[in-house]
């Protein structure tokens, strides 16, 4: 007997029913593959928000869940929480324990998260400019790795920030940003955001503006002209872009301190002084909390691990059930196909030949299967930690 | 070359109930078996080809008994030194016509080079050769029947045994395979039994047997 020949026959079954044994072979494989994927995609979400916890030593927001302020301020999340004024950050500051990193993530473009910071924040993070420069004035932005390969964009360029709503006319009026510089890739959540100084984040929500000179606008546009003041009326022309000519004309109105801001990156000098300011917000008086997101993601780590298990015993049986199916499969399909095997014996092909035959279809689906688990096993490890950080977000 | 002696066989419900005391045939020589339908032709070709066990009485191939012989064994005869025609052919649908004629030698571990020349040079002479690469569940029954004709004479069997090879086929083709199969016979030195209705392709064979005469 041929094992060669055997082999032929096989795949010549499996080739002419194609479709029938990719299917079999995609149920098996899928369903051996999701324990395992499953075990490496909570090991690499782990990795991930552990990593990117670590490195973020305090943060300070509005009270409530320290998970939903951990997670909106790492990975530029935009719900669930309130705004705190930038006085807190001030304040932080005014004690001389801790550096403040302003973030203020209400904005996005086509998607992407406007994240209005300082440039302390760049070098916190070690984000490196590949291409072009650093944010230089009002209007400015640089733009993640992902979102400039996305988009096609280079310094030089310009994007627009969305609307909040497309039928609200009260609303935020798109602001055309200046792309100043591209930033190198880093792995992070940094890669799919837009980053502008808080002041242009500011702007994009109203708080200042820019519009034509009214002491020179034409007497249309003045209601009212007092001693340093003007005021007038709607059809003063608002700048929606920031430019060398118009810069001047920007301005805030208000109290810079009760500016919003999303979270404060709270950067301790040493173990002293954190656990100074741990100490200083434990009692919430302030209005605000102070969180270490390392034990915040270590908390959703826990809760995910626990998932994992319950997830795996359930994939295990299902695992245990598909194989059993598929036991049935092979031999339903070989009990239709007795005829053809009984013309084997009749011309003289022995009982082993015809069992090396049917052993090398079921090898060829399983191989098919493990195949199958390798590619999603490598499609999991190559792009896991991407789809942690886009689903975080 | 094929000896039957004392051969009694029924099936379990008692039809097609056979006895036969002496039938042979030698080397080289064609033999066909005649008889109406339902009488007993195909269980006696399925006895000689040791498809079937008789219940007393002994089949020789060769002069070597081959209804006692196990049933790997009778395989191994059947695959390496009968060549058979099945009345349904018997052929594999998800294979080529290729496919189908090498199949038993592949399965064999038997085949080479010469044996696909064979195939080659068979299905040609049953005009087929446009045919080679086609899946025979494409093929019309006569073409199918001819496939089955070429698998049984790709190894040089010593015993061919075709039960109605040309019931599917029209005239012309009739006696294209009949040749072929009553000149394989002569040249190789090889038996021949056949069944057939058709009178006609009795002219050239050697004798012919009538099953009628075996009934008990």
């Amino acid at each position: 007997m041929s094992a060669a020949g055997a082999f032929h026959l096989a795949w010549q079954y499996i080739a002419r029913h194609r479709t029938q044994s990719f299917l079999l072979a995609l149920a098996l494989g899928l369903t051996l593959a999701l324990p395992l994927l499953a075990s490496v995609f909570v090991r690499i979400a782990g990795d991930e928000f552990r990593a990117r916890g670590e490195a973020t030593p305090l943060l300070l927001g509005a009270k409530g869940s320290a998970l939903d302020l951990t997670l909106n301020a790492l990975y530029f999340r935009r719900r669930g929480m309130e705004n705190i004024p930038m006085k807190q950050a001030q304040t932080v500051r005014a004690t001389g324990l801790a550096d403040a990193i302003l973030l203020y993530v209400r904005f996005q473009s086509q998607g992407a998260p406007i994240v209005g910071t300082s440039l302390d924040y760049f070098s916190f993070r070690r984000l490196r400019i590949a291409e072009g420069k650093m944010i230089t004035r009002l209007g400015d932005c640089v733009v993640g790795a992902r979102v400039a390969r996305a988009r096609g964009l280079k310094p030089g360029g310009a994007l627009y920030s969305s609307p909040e709503q497309v039928f609200d006319i009260a609303g935020v009026y798109p602001l055309k940003m200046r792309v100043t510089g591209i930033l190198a890739e880093n792995h992070s959540a940094d890669d799919a955001a837009v980053f502008v100084d808080v002041k242009t984040a500011w702007l994009i929500e109203g708080i200042a503006h820019g519009h034509e000179d009214l002491v020179k606008a034409p007497d249309k546009v003045v209601i009212e002209m007092q001693s340093g003041n003007v005021a007038a009326n709607k059809s003063v022309v608002l700048f929606n872009e920031v430019t060398d000519a118009n810069f001047a004309s920007f301005h805030f109105h208000g109290d810079e301190g009760e500016f919003p801001v999303s979270a404060v990156i709270v950067v301790p000098r040493d173990v002293k002084a954190q656990a100074i300011l741990l100490g200083r917000y434990q009692d919430g008086k302030q209005g605000v909390q102070l969180v270490r997101p390392a034990e915040e993601m270590n908390a959703l780590l826990a809760t995910l691990i626990q998932t994992k298990r319950l997830a795996l015993v359930l994939l295990g049986a299902l695992g245990v059930i598909v194989l059993f199916i598929a036991v049935i499969v092979f031999a339903l399909s070989f009990k239709m196909r007795r005829r053809e095997f009984s013309a084997l014996e009749d011309i003289g092909v022995s009982r082993s030949a015809l069992m090396v035959v049917k052993l090398c279809e079921v090898l060829i689906v399983g191989a098919t299967a493990l195949f199958i688990v390798a590619l999603s096993w490598a499609t999991v490890i190559h792009y896991g930690a991407t789809w942690v950080r886009l689903g975080a977000a | 070359m094929i000896s039957v002696q004392r051969l009694r066989f029924a099936y379990p419900n008692g039809e097609c109930a056979l006895s036969v005391d002496d039938f042979s045939v030698l080397a080289g020589e064609s033999v066909g078996i005649a008889g109406p339908s339902g009488i007993g032709k195909t269980t006696f070709l399925r006895l000689l080809a040791g498809l079937l066990v008789p219940h007393e009485g002994e089949v020789s191939l060769d002069s070597q008994a081959h209804s006692t012989l196990p049933e790997s064994a009778r395989r191994k005869v059947r695959l390496h030194r009968c060549g058979l025609v099945f009345q349904d052919f018997e052929l594999l649908d998800y294979l080529t016509v290729e496919d189908n004629v090498l199949l038993p030698m592949r399965l064999a571990g038997a085949l080479d080079k010469s044996i696909r020349q064979r195939a080659r040079e068979l299905i040609e002479a049953l005009d087929l050769a446009q045919h080679w690469q086609r899946l025979t569940s494409e093929l019309s029954q006569g073409e199918r029947q001819r496939v089955a004709v070429a698998r049984a004479l790709v190894h040089e069997p010593q015993i061919v045994l075709a039960d109605e090879p040309t019931s599917s086929l029209d005239l012309k083709r009739k006696h294209l395979v009949m040749d072929l199969l009553a000149d394989y016979a002569k040249a190789r030195k090889a038996a021949l039994v056949f069944i057939s209705h058709d009178v006609e392709l009795f002219r050239c064979v050697d004798r012919v047997v009538n099953v009628e005469d075996w009934k008990t």
